[in-house]
């Protein structure tokens, strides 16, 4: 029987370690890699230019790789539930392969693909290769609910066997075996677009700071370990002002959209560790980035609501103001706040900045100052930033507006103390808004109460060059602790007057895990266990699968209005506070 | 119980049937008069009309008139908080119209605990007034205005705000718990208070009212000697407020909550409490607890903590000096209750560790960015042992050394609080 494979690129767009891609060389006649988008949505979509251009830059260094092995990529125009019976019947398809993407949307989306090609009597396999772990997996074990916490999140996967390790890069000799014959007219039916033919207006378009693809990827990630900094800053990471810049040794784009493979990240890490330090088990820590990751991605595969307040089961219910003209002027970098708006103006130039900076812009709209819903916030960002993917920006912002994750909400980031501990050169500020770089160090977190003659000597006077603050933080601050109090005092029936104990804690860590049956199995580096279900990848068989695919049945699906969060999935322990 | 009650209920039918059981007297027709929902007693509605949320209830209530009837009953109105936001500035639903008019033309002599919440919006706080006005006859004790987002009452002009506020200070006449914070209350409002309530003044919390003069509430503490919870911002503290309400007629303080916040640096002046005037109010309420929440900057913290002070809860909102903090150790033997949003980079060991010599009764800490070596953490945790039911430390502030690393401060501190712990983390994404 002749193997016509087709392979849909989505994320994971590389050629090392990417199983899916080499399911679909296996034993095959013809393969064609795809990527399908559809222009018409390009402008409508919430992505900012840097994003498109990131991932067009991924799609040209995928194309040019497949050249040297004497294939292309086809861009295929439109939407997948279009595009996908057109392409079967003309390649005469009759092997589908993909990634597993682990987000609600991407299942269902998926789904929807199975089924249409179980039509088609077109046969699919998918692979996980986009997290370290079997998210499901990982579920499971934490009495079949994702965890909540960082640290019992931790606990769980210390007990898991290591991630599977990452395949090589497709070969030469694996691609002559299903060469595909690529057309005369290939680059008229299926050549990657260009950011005009989105939509976009190029003419002054500043040089990318963050170049997609692969091959960049790789690049980097031989940078990154290279840096022999990095490894005794295992320790403890303190912010230099430089890491306030993009480095050239920075991966996240490249996890996000697949360019690097979080497991070649992952056992790079643990063998230059073990090389290093001469100890067997790494500490958890060493993988923190890649943790995080897979902790947000975890506590999103089952929820569809995850990226909203309403009826989002872990979300806290927080009656947050509505203000565009406010949101307006945090997304643009027209605060008044230096600190704030050098960093929005990083981000919106450069689409990616430091964690920490991300703490100071998320708390300053949300509970610190602003009181804007996160989800404002997690759209700008979706729109902006190069590495933020549904599940981890969703996480990321409730976490850092404490709307989630059981966070204490008493420390907050002072706009202009916080920026002047990072940065107390000011140097950060004098780079993003240059208007400011004649104000003095004393003054350039806060240029508004600069004297006058200061202002006028340094060429910026506050409320004509650059804006006045646009709220008054200690009000806003004591405003919002309030606020956040009443809330979480609601949510967690405390009375009592410790502003600590307001908040509820959860039980989860107290406990140890359920066991699982698997850990008496295998030890770390075993070989692959065989069967389906168990196994991190799932296979599914056309036209009679009778394999479900993992996890799109068990959504816990809130149906109902959620004024108490947390209570229903969650042991919540009394508050430990006695009374004074 | 509150899952099963029945919502689903077929409209008046059972009208007819209710009203002929009641003109026949027979017991035979009245035992099967009493198998239809309509015709359930009183008392039993009642009941389950309490499990009910309102929405359900007002729902409810349109099913036939004895259930109606029920649902106006006095005692499912003494307690009412009314929301009033606007669509445009608010994710949160808001009170029905109808349901306000209802309430106001027939419950408002039942109402006693009632509460407004309202969003940033001028309207929904005017609205809030405007109810506020209409509610005479009426003996309400507990009396709530709660700004969920922006302090929208200080929007309202102050005369209309006054007005209202005053309408149920004068009919209420058994005031007992009053929160009006953020909002344009006055001095005259509050005599108008004292004149009506002080009798039965419990609880009066108005952080941040800018129209409050101290002498305001000197007013209000020489004559409500029942008051025994009382939030207010720090310029209207003084010597004679505090002796006021230490005097013997007056009940033992419970709560006494103080806000201290700068509008510009530099330019609030802020008096000192006289030792003698906190001692006094320990001698009259040893157990008082004292909240102070402090927003200021750092070089403005110079008037505080110099002498012994007896403050139970401590928060900083932003960075407080190292040098403050060692001031807190020596001069706070009270405290219960710190909490540190963020101090500076050198490391705090010193301060901390007075702080558990000193401060016995401290249960709680929270530390935002500030550091703190892992040794002198630990130290820290080890002296104040199981007390301490509350610590909150953000991993990077701990600063690893010979002694500790990050892995290991979890266990050790593990091991001296007597439970699990671990401390705060922030995704590094």
């Amino acid at each position: 029987m002749v193997v016509n494979s087709v392979h849909w690129f989505r994320k994971c767009l590389r050629l090392h370690d990417n199983p899916a891609l080499q399911e679909a060389l296996n034993g095959a006649d013809a393969v064609r890699c795809v990527y399908i988008l559809d222009p018409f949505f390009a402008g409508a979509a919430n992505v900012g230019i840097n994003r498109w251009r990131f991932l067009l830059e991924a799609l040209e260094d995928l194309d040019s790789s497949l050249k040297k092995l004497n294939s292309r990529l086809f861009v295929v125009r439109g939407q997948p539930t279009d595009v996908f019976p057109r392409l079967f019947k003309e390649w005469n398809v009759t092997r589908l392969t993909f990634e597993y993407d682990p987000e609600p949307y991407g299942k269902e989306r998926d789904g929807a693909i199975i089924k249409l090609a179980q039509e088609f009597g077109v046969e699919t396999i998918v692979r996980n290769s986009h997290t370290l772990y079997n998210l499901d997996r990982i579920i499971e074990m934490n009495n079949n609910s994702p965890p909540l916490t960082f640290k019992r999140f931790q606990t769980i996967v210390s007990r898991l066997e290591l991630p599977r390790r990452p395949l090589p890069p497709i070969t030469q000799q694996q691609m002559d075996k299903c060469h595909t014959k690529i057309e005369d007219n290939h680059d008229q039916l299926y050549s990657i677009p260009s950011l005009e033919e989105l939509g976009f207006r190029t003419d002054g378009l500043p040089l990318a700071v963050w170049h997609g693809g692969e091959s960049q990827a790789l690049d980097r990630l031989g940078k990154h370990l290279d840096k022999k900094v990095w490894v005794t800053s295992l320790e403890h990471s303190r912010v230099k002002t430089c890491s306030l810049y993009a480095s050239p040794t920075g991966l996240s784009p490249y996890l996000r959209f697949g360019c690097l493979s979080c497991r070649v990240l992952y056992y790079n890490l643990r063998e230059l560790y073990m090389k290093v330090r001469k100890r067997c088990t790494p500490p958890l820590s060493l993988f923190g980035q890649l943790l995080w990751r897979e902790f947000f991605y975890t506590a999103a595969t089952n929820n569809p609501n995850f990226d909203r307040m309403d009826g989002n089961p872990i979300c806290v219910q927080i009656p947050w103001d509505q203000n565009p003209e406010a949101l307006a002027k945090w997304a643009e970098g027209r605060t008044g706040f230096p600190w704030i708006d050098a960093i929005m103006t990083q981000l919106r130039q450069e689409g990616w900045i430091h964690h920490l900076a991300r703490h100071a812009v998320a708390c300053f709209l949300t509970r610190g100052d602003l009181w804007i819903s996160w989800e404002s916030g997690m759209k700008v960002f979706e729109e902006l930033l190069l590495d933020a993917d549904w599940s981890v920006n969703a996480g990321s912002w409730m976490w850092l507006s404490c709307s989630a994750f059981f966070q204490q909400f008493f420390h907050c980031y002072c706009p202009v103390g916080f920026g002047r501990r990072t940065d107390p050169t000011g140097d950060y500020i004098r780079h993003y808004i240059p208007i400011l770089k004649d104000y003095p160090n004393r003054y350039i977190y806060e240029p508004w109460n600069a004297p006058e003659s200061l202002q006028k000597a340094a060429n910026c006077v506050v409320g004509v060059d650059y804006p006045k603050p646009m709220i008054n933080h200690a009000e806003s601050s004591r405003l919002n602790i309030e606020r956040m109090k009443q809330v979480y005092q609601q949510l967690s029936h405390y009375r009592g007057l410790s502003l600590l104990a307001s908040v509820p804690t959860i039980q989860e860590e107290a406990e140890p895990p359920m066991t699982d049956e698997s850990q008496t199995s295998s030890g770390p580096d075993s070989p692959q266990r065989v069967p389906a279900n168990t196994e991190e990848d799932v296979c599914y068989e056309a036209p009679d699968s009778s394999t479900v695919c993992p996890s799109s049945t068990s959504a816990p699906h809130p149906d109902q209005e959620y004024q108490a969060p947390c209570i229903s999935s969650v042991i919540l322990i009394g508050n430990k506070e006695k009374r004074p | 119980l509150k899952q099963t009650i029945l919502l689903n209920v077929n409209p008046p039918v059972c009208l007819n049937y209710h009203n002929s059981a009641k003109k026949s007297g027979t017991k035979f027709e009245r035992i099967i008069a009493t198998q239809d929902w309509g015709n359930l007693p009183h008392h039993v509605v009642l009941q389950i009309f309490q499990h009910l949320s309102l929405v359900d209830r007002a729902r409810a209530s349109s099913v036939c008139r004895c259930w109606n009837d029920v649902f106006h009953t006095p005692d499912l109105w003494r307690k009412f908080e009314f929301e009033l936001n606007q669509p445009a500035t608010s994710y949160l639903r808001s009170t029905h119209p109808d349901l306000i008019q209802q309430i106001i033309k027939k419950h408002a002599q039942h109402l006693q605990y009632v509460s407004f919440k309202v969003d940033s919006c001028t309207e929904s706080a005017e609205a809030a007034c405007d109810i506020l006005s209409q509610l005479v006859n009426c003996t309400i004790k507990t009396l709530g205005l709660i700004s969920t987002a922006r302090p929208s009452f200080m929007d309202v002009s102050q005369a209309h705000f006054v007005s209202a506020l005053t309408v149920v200070f004068v009919n209420s006449k058994s005031l007992s718990s009053i929160r009006i914070d953020d909002t344009p209350v006055d001095d005259p409002s509050l005599k108008v208070l004292v004149a009506n309530n002080s009798d039965t003044l419990k609880l009066l919390k108005m952080s941040s009212c800018p129209h409050v003069s101290p002498a305001g509430i000197l007013c209000v503490a020489d004559q409500c000697h029942g008051l025994r919870e009382l939030a207010l911002n720090y310029h209207l503290l003084s010597d004679e407020l505090l002796l006021a309400l230490s005097s013997e007629k007056h009940v033992h303080l419970e709560h006494l909550r103080i806000d201290v916040v700068s509008e510009n640096p530099g330019q609030t002046h802020f008096h000192t409490i006289k030792r003698s005037s906190w001692e006094a109010l320990i001698r009259h309420s040893p157990k008082v607890n004292i909240v102070m929440y402090f927003y200021l900057y750092e070089e403005e913290f110079e008037p505080f903590f110099c002498e012994e002070t007896p403050v139970t809860h401590l928060y900083f909102g932003r960075a407080v000096s190292k040098m403050m903090l060692g001031r807190i150790g020596l001069n706070c033997p009270r405290l219960v209750e710190l909490v540190v949003c963020a101090n500076g980079i050198e490391p705090l060991d010193e301060e901390l560790i007075r702080i558990a010599e000193r401060c016995k009764s401290l249960t709680a800490i929270g530390l935002g960015e500030c550091e703190v070596t892992c040794s002198g953490f630990v130290e820290f945790v080890k002296m104040c042992g199981g007390r301490l039911t509350q610590l909150s430390i953000m991993e990077e502030v701990l600063i690893p050394d010979s002694s500790y690393n990050i892995e290991q401060i979890h266990s050790e501190v593990s091991k001296h609080l007597g439970r699990m712990w671990f401390p705060d983390m922030m995704p590094t994404w």
